[in-house]
């Protein structure tokens, strides 16, 4: 894995400039600026509340920056047209609800929004594209059967395949791994890396497991408290000093004998213990 | 490859294509039929009954003299004074219950049917006024009572549970505006006061059928063309925000437009309960299909409105009831059922 990253001159397509977030009154992030590598996946790592998921938000245009800018394909892209962007950048939110009584079909047949129209409603494209995007998660025999009566596993594959068949190029997944078991949760990265590498999308991802984005991104950014602590690629990035001063955790940090990419064990009980009280 | 089951796609040369619900078409058309049936029978009902043919014969010009008066004159501007109100209240209740993702989320529960009753009642007791200014007063009524739940209920986004939380603390509040109005009513003004309040169509003519068709023509259109993004939002706002929905403009239109369609329906016929509520759950059920239903609930509360007023009419003899009666004895059932099977379901 190779991280197209640091260092370059030429604009990304997805950029947050000098961005100060917040929800009301309460400020999460001052003046964030991130550059999003065109083609990686990219994972954002950090402590609850460290404002990962609000610059997720904001990069996803959900929430609108009180300063600064975000900038897609260098337009500001709280001013473009909502379709046009949604062509470009899809979401996957945290939080979506199946209507009652949908199928899976159904379903994955309204991430073609932006590309219909009143008059131009279900072409032969949408029936297309709709029809690989199920192909591609894995839920195609699912299609007649209603969302409601899936496994956390298969509605979450359902969500991907909706917002594959957005066709965007860029697809931004917030905890797209939350309340699934560890075999469903490898199995969406899984296929996360699957798009990544086979259709060539810009992912970019929001994940609580500190190991499963070391494993998984080519580039990761690391949070906290509002304030980007560290970016690159993970093998670069994720030592134990990192780690412990992101997460406050002593840890090792071992190769990954599966994958060779960094491991992070967090120090026994005692050994944290003793740290404690020697920082207190 | 495979279609969406039950869909049909229709495309034309040009490259427009449109989806075709099959169940939800046939529905629609069955209802139609229904509605227009039922109207047809309505109208020979009364004290100088018509048999349904002559009643045919007489709306293409054949009757006689008085068949033509009673039909044309008496009936049929209240029939379809009926058709529309069922109309207008369907689709602003299918546009409420999928803004707010809750079947209480309706019109009649939220109190703009109270908001449009004090409006109304302000008129006639506290000024003495005719009924096509206590109709004014039930239109501005439901307005400022449909932009104050809108206000109460916003934060970052209207959301199902502070939408029917706020409206039905809004309707407690209302009707005690109504007692209150009703206790300073001379007994002339509360009869007429009540009378208004039951909701009925008794000697609605031609002068109320205008506005209404007027209204119908100008904001059904509205929503049916923002139906599409109904559907979207109907998967939360971040989502329907990723798809490109432009998502409050479409929620406040939506909104503005059902609240006109029930105050305006209200001010026709009074405030005539739960078939904004019911309608577009039934039509659900018929049609099976996801979504927010707009057209088979509107056909769907024409069909109620007309046949309870039939009922209405029929049921006890010579002893008339105002259709709002039947329809308040009916929904109210429906009403309990509702809440039960939500319960069991576990969402209230």
């Amino acid at each position: 894995m190779t991280s197209s990253t640091s260092g370059s001159t030429t604009m990304q397509r997805l950029t947050a400039e000098a961005v100060t977030l917040g929800y009301d009154q309460r400020i999460i992030a001052e003046n964030l600026s991130v550059e999003i590598p065109d083609n990686s996946f990219t994972v954002i790592v950090g402590p609850n509340a460290c404002g990962k998921s609000t610059l997720l938000r904001a990069l996803s245009r959900m929430l609108k920056p009180s300063k600064g800018r975000v900038l897609l394909d260098g337009q500001a892209i709280g001013s473009m047209p909502a379709k046009k962007v949604a062509k470009t950048l899809g979401l996957l939110p945290q939080s979506s609800i199946a209507p009652d009584g949908i199928t899976v079909a159904d379903l994955v047949a309204r991430g073609r929004y932006p590309h219909q129209g009143l008059l131009r409603q279900w072409s032969p494209e949408d029936e297309r594209v709709v029809g690989e995007s199920m192909a591609s998660t894995g839920v195609a025999e699912l299609a007649d059967r209603y969302v409601d009566e899936l496994s956390g596993g298969q509605r979450q594959r359902v969500w991907i395949a909706m917002a594959l068949a957005q066709q965007t190029p860029l697809l931004l997944l917030d905890e797209p791994t939350t309340y699934l078991d560890i075999q469903h949760q490898i199995d969406v990265l899984d296929l996360c890396a699957d798009l990544h590498e086979t259709q060539g999308r810009t992912l970019v991802a929001v994940l609580h497991d500190l190991n499963h984005a070391a494993r998984y991104a080519d580039h990761l950014i690391a949070m906290r408290a509002g304030k980007i602590v560290a970016e690159g690629a993970p093998q670069d990035v994720v030592t134990a000093d990192l780690v412990e001063g992101v997460f406050g955790m002593k840890c090792q940090v071992i190769d990954d004998p599966e994958t060779g990419t960094p491991l992070v064990v967090p120090a026994g009980r005692k050994a944290r213990a003793r740290t404690a009280t020697a920082v207190s | 490859m495979k279609a969406i089951r039950g869909t049909h796609a229709v495309r034309t040369s040009g490259g427009f294509s449109f989806r075709v619900d099959l169940r939800a078409a046939l529905v629609v058309l069955l209802l139609t039929v229904a509605a227009v049936a039922a109207a047809v029978v309505l109208i020979g009902v009364g004290d100088y009954p018509i048999a349904p043919g002559d009643v045919v014969r007489t709306l293409f010009g054949g009757g006689t003299t008085a068949q033509e008066f009673i039909v044309n004159d008496l009936r049929l501007p209240r029939v379809l004074v009926g058709l529309l109100v069922g109309v207008a209240l369907g689709i602003s209740g299918a546009v409420f219950q999928s803004i707010s993702r809750n079947p209480l989320g309706s019109p009649d529960v939220i109190g703009f049917g109270q908001g449009s009753s004090v409006g109304a009642l302000t008129v006639i007791v506290l000024f003495h006024g005719g009924s096509t200014a206590a109709a004014g007063g039930a239109i501005v009524g439901g307005l400022v009572t449909g932009v104050a739940i809108y206000a109460l209920a916003w934060k970052r986004g209207v959301h199902g549970y502070r939408l029917v939380l706020v409206g039905i603390g809004a309707a407690a509040m209302l009707t005690a505006c109504v007692s209150y109005l009703l206790t300073k009513a001379n007994l002339v003004d509360a009869t007429r006061a009540v009378v208004w309040m039951t909701g009925s169509l008794d000697g609605r003519d031609w002068s109320q059928f205008w506005p209404l068709l007027a209204a119908c023509v100008l904001l059904v259109p509205l929503v049916l063309g923002n139906g599409r993004n109904l559907r979207m939002l109907e998967m939360g706002d971040d989502a329907a925000y990723a798809l490109g929905v432009r998502v409050e403009r479409t929620r406040l239109v939506l909104m503005l437009a059902a609240v006109l369609l029930t105050a305006i329906a209200t001010a026709a016929a009074g405030p005539i309960s739960f078939v904004a509520l019911t309608a577009p759950q039934l039509a659900r059920r018929l049609t099976r299909s996801a979504g927010p239903n707009l057209l088979p609930a509107a056909v769907m509360g024409a069909v109620l409105v007309v046949v309870a007023d039939w009922v209405a009419q029929q049921a006890f003899g010579d002893r008339q009831l105002p259709v709002g009666v039947v329809t308040g004895v009916l929904g109210g059932c429906y009403l309990l059922w509702l809440l039960v099977t939500e319960r069991k379901a576990g969402r209230i």
